[in-house]
C-alpha cells in the first residue's frame, strides 16, 4: 500500500529563552558568542503511515504531540530529520483560527474555507452541505458573536471536514458539541478514512480513537517510546498512566534530552 | 496550495478587513476624511498665514502630499505587525505567511480611494481641468504598492524575530514627514539633493501626483524609472528576508 507520511529521525529543539528577543539581548548573545541552552521537544522520532490509515498520537502534556503535528503540517521546520507528506493536507487544529466575531456565518464560512485551501468553486458547491452538517440553517446571516461556542465549533468543524484532503491532521478537537454531534463528527471522519484519507489524531485515549486509528505512537518527553498497532500502544499507555507497572515507569526517561548552552 | 486558491484567499482576507473596519463605524467613511482634512487645514493656516509662500492652490498642494504620505505610513506600520499579530493563522494553518503583509497593504487601499476622491473634489472646486494625464496615477500608485509590499515583507518578518522593528518603523515615518515635499515645494530643495530625493519612493510618488494633478503633465520619465527600480529592489529584498526568516515564525510567536 502506498505511503502517506514518512518521518525520519525528526528532532526539534526548543530554546525557551530564544524566542521573543529584543535587540539588546540579540546583540548580547551575538557578541558573547553564547548559544542558549534548550531541550529536545522531539528527539529522533521516526514512523511511517500507509495511505488511508489512522494514527493516534498519545502522551502526557509536554510530550511533544502538538510539536509533532506542527512539523507534519509544515508549520515548524525540524532541526534534524525529514518529513515526507504525500497529497493535499488539511488541518483541524484549534478550530476556527481566522474566524471573526463580527462577520456572519456565511462570511466566516467562505473565509475559513479559503484559509483551509478551498477554491472559490469548492466553497460555493459545498456551502449548503456545510451548513446542513453544522445544523445551522437559519443562523447563517447573523454575526457569529451571537452564536454559542458550540455553534461556532460546529461551523468550523463542518467547513474543515468538507475540504478536499488526502491527509487530515487533528489536534484534540474530537470533543465538538453535544453527544449527538460528536457521533456525527466521528461518522464523518470514518467516511473520510474509508475514502482513502489518512488521519493523524492527537488526543487523549477515547473510544473514538479506537475506531478511527489503526496505528499508535506514544511520545514521552519528546521520544517515541512505543510505535505500533493501536491496540498495543494504547494498552501500554493506559498501563503506564494507571501507574500499575513500576518497571515500565522506571524504564522511561524522566526528562527531555538537554541541549547545553 | 494552488495559485487560483491563493487569489481567492487573498481576496477573502482583504474583504474581511474591509467589512470588519467599516461595519463597526457608524461614521465609517467620515473617519477616513477627518485626518487629512484637519492636517490640510492646519498646514494651510501655518504656511499661508504664519509663513508666506507662493504655491498656488495651497490646500490641494498639501493634500497631494499628505495622502500618499499617510497611506505609506499607515500601511507600513500595520503591515509590519501583520505576521506577529496573527499567531492564530501562522501557527495553526498551513498558510503562505508572505500573504499577510500583502493583505494588510491592500486593505488600506479602500481608505486611500476615499481620500483620493477628496483630492478630486478639491480639483473640481478650484475648477482645474481633469486631463488625460490622470491615467498615470494608477501606474505610479501600482509601483508604490509594490514598493510598500516589498518593504513590509522584510519588516514584518524581522519584527517576529526582533520586536524592536516596530519602533524603528515608527521613528522612520516621523523623519520621513520632513523629507517629503508635503508643505514645501520641490523647487526649494537645493539642486544637489534633488536627484537623491527622487530615489525616495514616497517623495517620488508625491512629486508624480503633483505633476499630474496640479501641473497637468506626465511625470518625468527619470522619476518613474527610479520608482520602478526601487520597487524591484525592495521586492527582492523583502522576498529574500522572508525566505530566510519564515522557518522561525512558529518558534517566535
Amino acid at each position: 500500500m502506498a505511503e502517506a507520511i514518512r518521518a525520519e529521525n525528526v528532532s526539534v529543539i526548543y530554546r525557551p529563552r530564544g524566542s521573543r528577543r529584543l535587540l539588546r539581548q540579540y546583540l548580547q548573545d551575538r557578541l558573547t558568542g553564547k548559544r542558549q541552552e534548550g531541550f529536545y521537544a522531539l528527539h529522533d522520532v521516526s514512523f511511517s503511515l500507509p495511505r488511508g490509515e489512522g494514527l493516534a498520537v498519545v502522551g502526557a502534556n509536554g510530550a511533544g504531540k502538538s510539536t509533532l503535528l506542527a512539523v507534519l503540517a509544515g508549520l515548524l521546520r525540524p532541526d534534524h530529520g525529514t518529513v515526507r507528506m504525500h497529497g493535499r493536507m488539511s488541518t483541524l487544529m484549534e478550530l476556527g483560527s481566522g474566524f471573526h466575531q463580527d462577520l456572519t456565518g456565511w462570511e466566516n464560512l467562505r473565509l475559513y474555507g479559503a484559509i483551509l485551501g478551498m477554491s472559490r468553486a469548492e466553497v460555493r458547491e459545498r456551502a449548503d452541505a456545510i451548513v446542513d452538517f453544522a445544523e445551522l440553517q437559519g443562523y447563517m446571516d447573523q454575526p457569529i458573536r451571537t452564536y454559542s461556542s458550540g455553534m461556532v465549533l460546529r461551523l468550523a468543524f463542518s467547513v474543515a471536514v468538507h475540504a478536499e484532503c488526502d491527509v487530515l491532521l487533528i489536534d484534540e478537537i474530537l470533543a465538538v458539541g453535544d453527544a449527538a454531534f460528536q457521533k456525527k463528527c466521528h461518522r464523518r471522519l470514518s467516511e473520510l478514512r474509508e475514502r482513502g484519507c489518512t488521519l493523524v489524531c492527537v488526543s487523549h485515549l477515547s473510544g473514538m480513537l479506537e475506531s478511527l486509528c489503526t496505528r499508535g505512537l506514544w511520545l514521552h518527553h519528546g521520544r517515541a517510546v512505543r510505535n505500533g498497532p493501536y491496540q498495543e500502544v494504547a494498552a501500554a499507555y493506559s498501563t503506564f498512566i494507571s501507574g500499575a507497572d513500576r518497571h515500565l515507569w522506571d524504564a522511561l526517561p524522566s526528562a527531555p534530552v538537554r541541549v547545553p548552552g | 496550495m494552488r495559485s487560483s486558491n491563493l487569489g481567492f484567499l487573498t481576496a477573502e482576507l482583504v474583504l474581511k478587513d474591509f467589512k470588519v473596519r467599516y461595519r463597526n463605524m457608524s461614521l465609517g467613511v467620515f473617519w477616513s476624511l477627518l485626518n487629512p482634512l484637519t492636517m490640510m487645514a492646519i498646514l494651510t493656516f501655518v504656511f499661508t498665514q504664519v509663513f508666506q509662500n507662493r504655491i498656488p492652490h495651497y490646500p490641494l498642494y498639501v493634500l497631494c502630499g499628505l495622502i500618499p504620505y499617510n497611506f505609506f505610513t499607515l500601511s507600513w506600520v500595520t503591515a509590519t505587525l501583520s505576521i506577529s499579530e496573527n499567531p492564530a493563522l501562522v501557527k495553526r494553518v498551513p498558510l503562505q505567511t508572505a500573504l499577510l503583509p500583502l493583505v494588510t497593504v491592500l486593505s488600506n487601499t479602500l481608505h486611500l480611494a476615499i481620500q483620493l476622491l477628496l483630492v478630486l473634489a478639491l480639483v473640481l472646486w478650484y475648477r482645474l481641468p481633469v486631463t488625460w494625464h490622470y491615467v498615470w496615477l494608477p501606474v505610479i500608485w501600482a509601483l508604490e504598492l509594490l514598493f510598500i509590499y516589498g518593504l513590509s515583507l522584510a519588516t514584518s518578518s524581522l519584527h517576529v524575530v526582533v520586536r524592536d522593528v516596530r519602533y524603528m518603523v515608527e521613528s522612520a515615518n516621523l523623519v520621513l514627514f520632513w523629507l517629503v515635499p508635503i508643505f514645501y515645494s520641490f523647487a526649494m530643495v537645493p539642486q544637489q539633493f534633488k536627484s537623491l530625493y527622487e530615489f525616495n519612493p514616497v517623495a517620488a510618488l508625491v512629486l508624480a501626483t503633483q505633476h499630474v494633478v496640479l501641473n497637468h503633465r506626465t511625470p518625468p520619465q527619470s522619476l518613474m524609472w527610479k520608482m520602478a527600480l526601487v520597487a524591484a529592489v525592495f521586492l527582492l529584498a523583502g522576498a529574500w528576508t522572508h525566505a530566510r526568516l519564515r522557518h522561525r515564525f512558529y518558534r517566535y510567536l
